[in-house]
């Protein structure tokens, strides 16, 4: 199951040098994040620009943030994560802490409240019944 | 200009003799055309607002495949401009009305603008992302000594699954962090951009490093260099570019409105 070793780094062309007209080896969603999100945004004296289009719909917003994703797939500490958002790393830091010791108090209860209990406890863990399968 | 025709902005640069390359087309398959001003140009086209008008595109941005082929237009101009010039790369569809806007833009941004080129002169952008090795529970997980117990031996092993899966995680973003601060070591600037959701990056793991690096040109073999000694460890480096500098040119007072949806 474990994938193959990949050669390091792996790199991709931007764009091919000397081919005017051939930068298809450009990946789709790179260009998009970059025209989309990224360059020099000029507001007012413009007639149609895409903070007037409010181009950001739901469906775009899932290709571009995957926060979302990561959200389903438990690890919403990413969000919090102050070097992947920019925010505050002490808070960070504390959030952390926290999850762990409240990790820590939910196995306790877990544990204790075993003996014909296991299912409401189960029900009582977000983590549990949002990542139950 | 005909009145049924707008104007399409692609970029600011330096203005020089080969400012707008011979040939070039951009949205829609239009010519490009430049303007100089004051030492700027700007490239843009003239694009009909049947196409490029506020109401319609409110519907066309939503189409992918429009979309596809306009970013690919837009990005091909940036690209061939950037290979030249230092280059301002401009968000897509920003539309004036005429050419005269273009030059009070010119005008009014004129420092701002000559700022932006001299910082990215002579540097390109460099794309890494570094993905997450998919997390695969250990045999030891899948049971445990309390089977009589099913209820109790299921959470036991759900939450010894979600702690290994963000322990891994964890590990990961460490080893992305270090890596980021392993290629600021080269790089003139960096900038750390959302990591992109897996039908963006057409890959099943976690992306865990979504940075983009000015480097001067003579330094960019050396920056491919200590990145291809950060691979490893959980992660899986990538390298594309080199890129127009699309996460450098944030203008003075608009970076805010930029940031904002």
């Amino acid at each position: 199951m474990s994938a193959p070793a990949r050669s390091s780094p792996y790199l991709r062309q931007s764009s091919i040098p000397g081919t005017p007209g051939g930068r298809e080896s450009a990946n789709l969603g790179d260009i998009l994040e970059r025209v989309l999100d990224r360059g020099v945004v000029i507001a007012g004296d413009i007639r149609v620009n895409l903070l007037d289009i409010e181009l950001l719909t739901i469906k775009l917003r899932l290709l571009i943030a995957s926060v979302d994703t990561a959200r389903e797939m438990g690890i919403d500490w990413w969000e919090h994560d102050p070097w992947l958002t920019g925010g505050h790393r002490e808070l960070a830091d504390e959030n952390r802490r926290l999850r762990r010791r409240l990790t820590a108090l939910e196995e306790t209860l877990a544990l204790r409240g075993g003996e014909g209990r296991s299912g409401r406890i189960r029900e009582r863990s977000p983590e549990a019944a949002e990542h139950a399968e | 200009m005909p009145s049924d025709e707008g104007v399409y902005l692609y970029a600011v640069t330096r203005a020089e003799d080969q400012a707008c390359p011979e040939g070039l087309t951009g949205v829609s398959g239009l010519p490009v055309r430049s303007l100089a001003h004051r030492g700027l140009a700007a490239l843009y086209s003239l694009v009909p607002l049947a196409e490029f008008g506020e109401e319609r595109l409110r519907r066309s941005m939503e189409d992918l495949s429009w979309l596809e082929a306009t970013a690919r237009g837009h990005h091909q101009v940036v690209e061939a401009l950037a290979r030249m010039l230092p280059t301002a790369p401009v968000r897509l569809v920003t539309v004036y009305h005429g050419e005269d806007q273009l030059r009070r833009l010119l005008d009014e941004r004129r420092d701002d603008f000559v700022a932006v080129l001299s910082h990215v002169a002579g540097r390109s952008e460099w794309a890494v992302k570094a993905y997450a090795e998919p997390y695969e529970s250990a045999p030891g997980e899948e049971s445990g000594p309390e089977d009589d117990r099913p209820g109790l031996a299921y959470l036991k092993r759900r939450r010894a699954g979600l702690r290994g899966r963000e322990a891994v995680w964890r590990r990961a973003a460490a080893r992305a962090e270090f890596v980021h601060e392993a290629l600021m070591s080269v790089a003139v600037e960096g900038r750390l951009h959302r990591a992109q959701d897996p039908q963006l990056s057409g890959r099943e793991e976690l992306m865990v490093l979504n940075g983009a690096y000015l480097v001067d040109e003579d330094r960019a073999d050396e920056f491919s260099r200590v990145l291809g000694g950060l691979d490893g460890d959980g992660v899986t480096v990538e390298l594309v570019g080199p890129w127009a500098p699309y996460s450098f040119t944030a203008l003075e007072g608009e970076a805010a409105r930029g940031a904002a949806p």
